[in-house]
């Protein structure tokens, strides 16, 4: 009777669950993670105690999230505001947002003063040589133009620019990531770009003005959740207007170039601004990841206990009856096309974010493997041994006991070993949904192309993949008897 | 014919749409004795003997077992008859011992109690001892076979029904077993009814004959009235032919 106990305590074990902390969230790109650690920072500074929920994996997510009353606040831009969150893209400014908003009880604070939104840039030598000063004075010089797929396939991109300036409709895509590297070597000319973006100062670019405006306002802002205490949104407050599109260019290009990191430029950030008092300590790389490592391991185990009494008993259930046998291995076949980060954005609806709706959706993600071994095995039992077994007077437990089940167990255990390793790896994808784990670091990584991030994260997880297949090959060799080892492994 | 241990009336059985597997069966089968039921394949014999344990249920007729009709509670009917298959039927995850004594396990014995029967039902099968922690695939055919008769005598059965337990060994290693297998059946009184195609092993064996054809009894008497008196071309042909 200890066990349910035990997974009570893993639920609930952990710093994560601990407190009532103001749970600050990010988006899982540079800037965001930069602006929600200035807004930890400065609540920690003030004295409250902060949880971070960084990487989230979008906006949506984020949107969802708070709605659920699973994160308190998180930056956002006004454009997604009005065109992505709410499909009013005719709304435009803090109050007019903050009426539309005030149903959902969410407010936007005041703006943080730079417009990250969609520009068009040149290198800064071209400019000056052809007197490049608007988007429409690109007409008429022949140059290569490139946008990327997304700006080149949206309603708000390359079309409407073209027909407002008269530029040429049609113009050649490119990988974003690419196209700084392209600009710079002179393969191309012209390029879209997000007017806070640290390349455009480290390969020395400009931005053409949008004198027709034509590009919506993409103001930060922090979005919060309105029942938060008044003392709290002044101190969020207090980044208002700080930072203009160089500064965060800046700020952005110190993270992506000089590999310093989000909490270190942040925290200097603050500091020099006199916006909080003192440097905050930082985080030992081994206390983190052995966190995220348990964190991973509360999670796997969780979900993969869960998928291996739900498979097994869903699997004893119906093996006698061919057709629901083949149903059920259908249906969990079906679950596991679905994409694991899809699957996770599924989930949120259903239960929030955190670990809750990722051991569900691992759990769901590991009954595959288990059902369909396990089914396989106990359907194809010798009927003569099935046979014999009637006949001697075996009951339906013990034929259950002494034949079907040990002869499925080598199956059951490689499709249970199957799941663990599943399991571990797509536990990864689960920081997107903020489970934490071992996918923490690696999530945060990939956003700010920190490959030292992505180990911290990447190894471990390689290891535990690999513990658990030696864990999984003693369990097999200390349960089956030597001939049922052999047969299985000539399977 | 004073006791019988089976009796059928008017039995038939079909599977789905097809033509009848028994087709209005009578039979009674003598006490103490050994009986071969004898055809060729798809006769019905295999048919007829799982009706007898229960593993199969008539559509018509009735069917008596050890003087009563088979009872409600199957499990413990099925555990007062012996059943062995060819091949044997072990299970391949158990010792040739934890096969044997399954049963008596699961009736409660004393280990004690366990551990005289086995030992003297290997050594009655000309087993030997170290055969007992071996696994199936570790054994010869032949010692599996011997291996299915202990567990199928194991509980003591009154009834032992075998169904072409010996047709996949050689002859020498069948002789041995025969030997062996109707020394047990002579010291505990055991009725046995054995299915088989092969004539001589029926006339080697048993002292009852039962001859079927299409899922019908062409006749059933003792071996020396068959031998004496084929009931019809059929039987005779099927005597002259296999024991020529």
């Amino acid at each position: 009777m200890k066990w349910p106990i035990f997974l009570v305590w893993l639920l609930l074990a952990g710093p994560s669950w601990a407190a009532e902390p103001i749970r600050v969230a990010s988006k899982n790109f540079n800037e965001s993670y930069l602006l929600a650690e200035m807004l930890a920072r400065l609540l920690e500074d003030a004295g409250y105690s902060v949880e971070r929920r960084f990487g989230l994996g979008g906006t949506l997510i984020c949107f969802e999230a708070m709605i659920n009353d699973e994160i308190d606040l998180y930056v956002e831009y006004t454009g997604t505001l009005a065109q992505t969150i709410l499909g009013r893209p005719q709304l435009v400014g803090q109050n007019a947002l903050n009426t539309a908003l005030a149903s959902r009880n969410i407010e936007l604070l005041d703006p943080i003063g730079f417009n990250n939104s969609y520009a068009i840039a040149v290198r800064r030598a071209l400019a000056d040589a052809l007197g490049l000063v608007t988007i429409g004075d690109l007409a008429g010089h022949g140059l290569k133009i490139a946008v990327s797929h997304e700006f080149l396939e949206r309603a708000d991109g390359w079309s409407g620019l073209a027909a407002r300036y008269g530029l040429p409709p049609r113009v050649q895509g490119i990988e974003h990531g690419l196209a700084y590297q392209a600009i710079a070597e002179g393969a191309i000319d012209v390029m879209d770009a997000y007017s806070t973006d640290g390349e455009l100062q480290r390969y020395d670019l400009k931005l053409l003005a949008d004198d027709r405006g034509y590009f919506p306002r993409y103001l930060a802002a922090p979005l919060v959740r309105e029942d938060l205490p008044e003392p709290v949104k002044a101190v969020l407050n207090r980044l208002q207007g700080r930072l203009d599109d160089v500064q965060m260019q800046t700020l952005n290009a110190q993270v992506v170039f000089d590999g310093r990191s989000f909490a270190e430029v942040a925290d200097a950030f603050l500091v020099e601004n006199g916006l909080t008092t003192a440097h905050s300590e930082a985080i030992d790389l081994w206390q983190s990841i052995g966190h995220n490592t348990l964190q991973h391991l509360k999670l796997t185990f969780i979900a993969l206990t869960t998928a291996i009494i739900v498979g097994v008993g869903l699997s004893l259930l119906v093996f006698r009856s061919r057709g629901t046998a083949r149903i059920v291995t259908y249906l969990c076949g079906l679950l596991q096309t679905i994409p694991a980060i899809a699957l996770l954005a599924l989930m949120i609806p259903l239960f929030g974010i955190g670990p809750v709706p990722a051991i569900v959706a691992l759990c769901l993600y590991a009954l595959l493997p288990v059902v369909r071994n396990t089914l396989t095995a106990l359907t194809t039992v010798d009927p003569t041994l099935i046979q014999v077994a009637v006949g001697i007077g075996l009951t339906r437990r013990q034929r259950l006991r002494y034949l079907f089940l040990p002869l499925a167990l080598p199956s059951m255990l490689a499709g249970i070993r199957t799941a663990a390793v599943i399991c571990i790896g797509t536990a990864t994808l689960a920081a997107f949904i903020g489970a934490g784990g071992l996918g923490d670091p690696i999530v945060t990584g990939l956003a700010l192309n920190d490959t030292g991030l992505i180990l911290q994260g990447a190894i471990p997880a390689a290891v535990l993949a690999m513990f658990t297949e030696f864990a999984f090959e003693g369990l097999e060799r200390l349960l089956l008897p030597g001939h049922l080892r052999r047969a299985n492994r000539s399977e | 014919m004073t006791d019988t241990c089976v009796e059928f009336v008017a039995v038939s059985k079909s599977f789905g749409t097809e033509a009848r597997v028994l087709d209005d069966v009578h039979l009674r089968l003598p006490t103490s004795a050994t009986t071969a039921i004898i055809g060729e394949s798809g006769c019905g014999k295999t048919t007829l003997l799982q009706h007898i344990n229960a593993l199969l249920d008539p559509d018509h007729g009735q069917i008596k077992v050890l003087g009563a009709p088979i009872p409600a509670d199957r499990i413990a009917f099925r555990r007062r008859i012996g059943y062995s298959v060819q091949g044997a039927g072990l299970f391949p995850h158990m010792t040739s011992r934890e096969n044997i004594v399954l049963l008596a396990r699961l009736e409660g014995w004393t280990a004690g109690a366990i551990e005289q029967r086995y030992q003297a039902l290997i050594a009655a099968m000309g087993l030997s001892g170290d055969v007992s922690g071996r696994y199936p695939s570790g054994l010869s055919g032949g010692q599996q076979q011997r291996v299915g008769l202990c567990r199928a005598l194991m509980l003591r059965p009154r009834l032992l029904l075998l169904d072409e337990p010996f047709s996949a060994i050689d002859p020498i290693t069948r002789a041995d077993i025969y030997r062996h297998f109707q020394q047990v059946q002579q010291q505990e009184g055991i009725s046995t009814i054995l299915v088989t195609h092969d004539m001589r092993e029926a006339v080697r064996l048993a002292s009852w004959l039962v001859i079927m054809r299409h899922g019908r009894i062409l006749q059933s008497a003792s071996a020396a009235t068959v031998r004496a008196a084929p009931a019809d071309d059929y039987v005779a042909r099927l005597l002259a032919e296999q024991l020529a």
